[in-house]
């Protein structure tokens, strides 16, 4: 049969020829392909670039405050009467009446009671709490008289940073004519400036927007993720190498695989409700507290961490093992000695990575309470705080104005927390990256 | 030569072939009788009774996937890492089965070394490339005689004169006929007293190969070596004794010089003469 083949007929001759003529669709195919590629790289870039512009520029005015210029005298019949400069006297003290009558001798031609009171309103009413914390820090400052910068109003704030239009109709805008004159005055006489707002970065949530800061949920989240990665790291780590390196190829490990895998993709806020019932609940572990998100964030980062680390010493190649167990190396002492040291970039990365999500992670955190209002800077993992995405959350859902941009600040300092995380695990994947 | 001491010298009535057979009953090392190899449930060896001699090497010789390799990891027992894989039969070193539950696996393997296809050197410096095998099996008593144990590994493997002034330098960036030596070296560190050779030059350019070749001459006055190669002339220059592995099945073993010149099975003959492969 073979033989009576016409060979002419199965290879066609003019090879060149028909290959010439498809050539062009051939190659129109791939730069369309490429365009394509072009196409959705831009797409995402431009979000990204739309999110962080967006962001930014909603967020980084948060970063100065508008202060007022008074000259307070610490007038002892006020503070201290009977002279003993106990704490709790100090503590106690009328310091409003204080900063009330600095507003009063700046602006002397105010008289009525109505007018006095949105006069000391430009004045934010936590600056009292200012005022006693210097006081009581340094008491030989009683009947001395000191020219300081204090908190404007959130109002005061908005409108020197034109989030409340001064065009805006008197009834519609949440600050008068009156009190935009008096603003006018201070910053004519060189007494109002916008100033970098430390106090966002060195105080607690607060109800008053000009005093409220992220340094407590800075805080909780730094307690959080330690509590995470204390407990996610050595037991992923652990369940990885087993898994990997130890246990037999049968039905139950591959059980066990799918079911980490099913971890992974269970919703957060199931975790949370675990949390709720179990750690909570059950266990009875203190509510709001870094240990319990921590716990919570440490079940939810399990699989992602179990299935990086895995793939990590998947990749170390089996001739290093073969190596070290013909030369007579314990399995365990193959897996220490040499594979999970040539694993480790791969799980670093696959931890710096899981932590980062926990970071963000919102949801399960809601279930246990961490959305409580706090205004102290945590002291330890079992003290009630807040995280940061939580933080976000709740100034997203504050209705003052002043709220906004705060939320938008804290948004860039998470923002900055997980683009450095990553920036780091790109660092240590190329840094430790070993080519075969 | 321990051995040869033993021939009582006070029995002249013995003939040269009785002699002989003595005196090779006594070099035996490594007795392999009726092994079979399963992967799951194919069978890759086939009954395989195979005598290996102290300072000889044995080269096993065979088309691919003719089961030598799998023979030779059978021998101090890789094959328990494959986890379908499932040998019978007995193969005894000194006369003692190394399936045996008296033997443990870790204390076989620190006897019997091996150097693989593909030279893998771990990533560290040379010298910890060769200390790992004393150090995890506690065998130098301190710094020193490590030191000690690591320049004469090197100097037997004929390294030691090429990187003895960079020994902190990692192990992968020698060439590769370096590499090899490298590992043999690692094997030899730990004190065998047989070393496995799964295709050691398939890789290697004819330099680095003739220098490996050298180097097994000289390695069989301390050792037993059995080679799994494809090449037939690397099998004649250096082993005294081959095996013909085919399809499983061990076809034909005898000294080297018979099986190149003489061989008994027309498969052997086919093979050699380049007919099969």
């Amino acid at each position: 049969m073979t033989d009576t083949i016409d060979t002419s007929l199965s290879i066609p001759k003019n090879t060149s020829e028909i290959v010439h003529q498809g050539l062009k669709k051939r190659y129109a195919a791939e730069k369309r392909f490429r365009r394509y590629g072009v196409v959705a790289v831009c797409v995402a870039l431009l979000g990204l670039v739309v999110l962080f512009s967006s962001i930014l520029t909603k967020g980084y005015t948060a970063f100065y405050q508008t202060n007022i210029q008074l000259d307070i005298t610490f007038d002892e019949s006020v503070i201290d009467p009977k002279g003993t400069r106990k704490t709790k006297d100090l503590s106690s003290a009328d310091y409003a009446a204080l900063l009330k009558k600095a507003m009063r001798t700046q602006f002397p031609e105010v008289k009525t009671r109505r007018d006095k009171k949105k006069l000391y309103n430009l004045v934010s009413s936590t600056a009292v709490f200012a005022l006693r914390a210097k006081t009581m820090a340094d008491p030989s400052i009683i009947g001395q008289t000191h020219s300081l910068w204090l908190t404007a109003s959130d109002d005061v704030d908005m409108l020197i940073k034109g989030h409340i239009p001064r065009e805006l109709p008197e009834n519609e805008r949440r600050i008068s004519n009156k009190e935009i004159s008096w603003v006018d005055q201070l910053i004519e006489a060189g007494s109002l400036e916008k100033q970098f707002n430390r106090q966002f970065f060195s105080a607690g949530d607060s109800r008053e927007p000009e005093a409220a800061g992220i340094k407590g949920a800075i805080i909780g989240s730094f307690y959080t993720l330690l509590v995470t990665l204390l407990l996610t790291f050595p037991t992923s780590v652990a369940a990885a190498i087993y898994l990997e390196e130890f246990a037999p190829k049968n039905r139950w490990t591959a059980m066990i695989e799918v079911n980490i895998n099913n971890l992974a993709a269970v919703p957060s806020i199931v975790f949370g409700l675990l949390g709720l019932a179990i750690f909570l609940n059950v266990m009875h572990l203190p509510r709001s507290a870094p240990i319990v998100g921590g716990l919570v964030l440490a079940l939810m980062t399990l699989p992602t961490i179990i299935i990086a680390s895995r793939a990590a010493l998947k990749s170390v190649p089996p001739s290093i093992r073969a190596a070290a167990l013909g030369l007579g190396a314990t399995r365990m002492q193959t897996v220490f000695h040499h594979v999970l040291p040539l694993a480790m970039p791969g799980i670093m990365t696959g931890t710096i990575i899981g932590m980062a999500q926990a970071l963000g992670e919102t949801a399960p955190l809601l279930m246990i309470g961490m959305v409580a209002f706090i205004v102290d800077v945590p002291g330890g993992p079992t003290d009630p705080s807040t995280v940061l995405p939580v933080q976000i959350f709740l100034w997203a859902d504050a209705p003052e104005r002043a709220f906004v941009e705060r939320t938008s600040a804290a948004i860039l300092v998470l923002l900055g927390f997980l683009v450095s995380m990553n920036a780091l695990a790109i660092f240590l994947r190329k840094k430790f990256e070993r080519h075969w | 030569m321990l051995a040869q001491q033993q021939i009582d010298p006070s029995t002249p009535t013995m003939g040269q072939n009785q002699q002989m057979s003595i005196h090779l009953e006594n070099n035996l090392k490594v007795k392999v009788s009726d092994v079979a190899v399963y992967y799951g449930d194919k069978q890759a060896l086939f009954g395989i009774d195979l005598d290996i001699y102290k300072n000889q090497v044995t080269a096993l010789i065979g088309p691919s996937g003719c089961g030598k390799s799998t023979f030779l990891r059978c021998i101090n027992r890789m094959n328990d890492t494959i986890e379908s894989c499932r040998v019978t039969g007995s193969i005894e070193i000194d006369g003692v089965n190394i399936s045996d539950r008296s033997v443990d696996v870790v204390e076989l393997r620190s006897r019997i070394g091996i150097v693989f296809q593909k030279a893998n050197p771990f990533p560290k410096s040379i010298y910890d490339n060769v200390s790992y095998g004393p150090r995890i099996h506690g065998l130098a008593k301190d710094r020193q005689h490590l030191d000690h144990i690591v320049e004469s590994s090197l100097e037997r493997a004929g390294l030691w004169k090429e990187v003895s002034d960079r020994l902190d330098e990692p192990g992968t960036g020698l060439s590769g006929g370096q590499q090899q030596r490298l590992c043999i070296a690692r094997t030899i560190a730990v004190g065998p007293d047989v070393i496995l050779m799964d295709e050691p030059c398939s890789a290697l350019d004819p330099i680095a190969t003739a220098k490996i070749e050298e180097l097994m001459d000289e390695l069989r006055q301390n050792f037993t070596i059995i080679i799994v190669t494809h090449s037939m002339q690397q099998a004649a220059r250096v082993s005294q004794k081959t095996a013909f592995f085919h399809l499983g099945k061990l076809v034909e073993c005898g000294e080297t010089e018979q099986i190149f010149t003489n061989p008994q099975d027309s498969r052997t003959q086919d093979y050699i003469t380049g007919r099969i492969g």
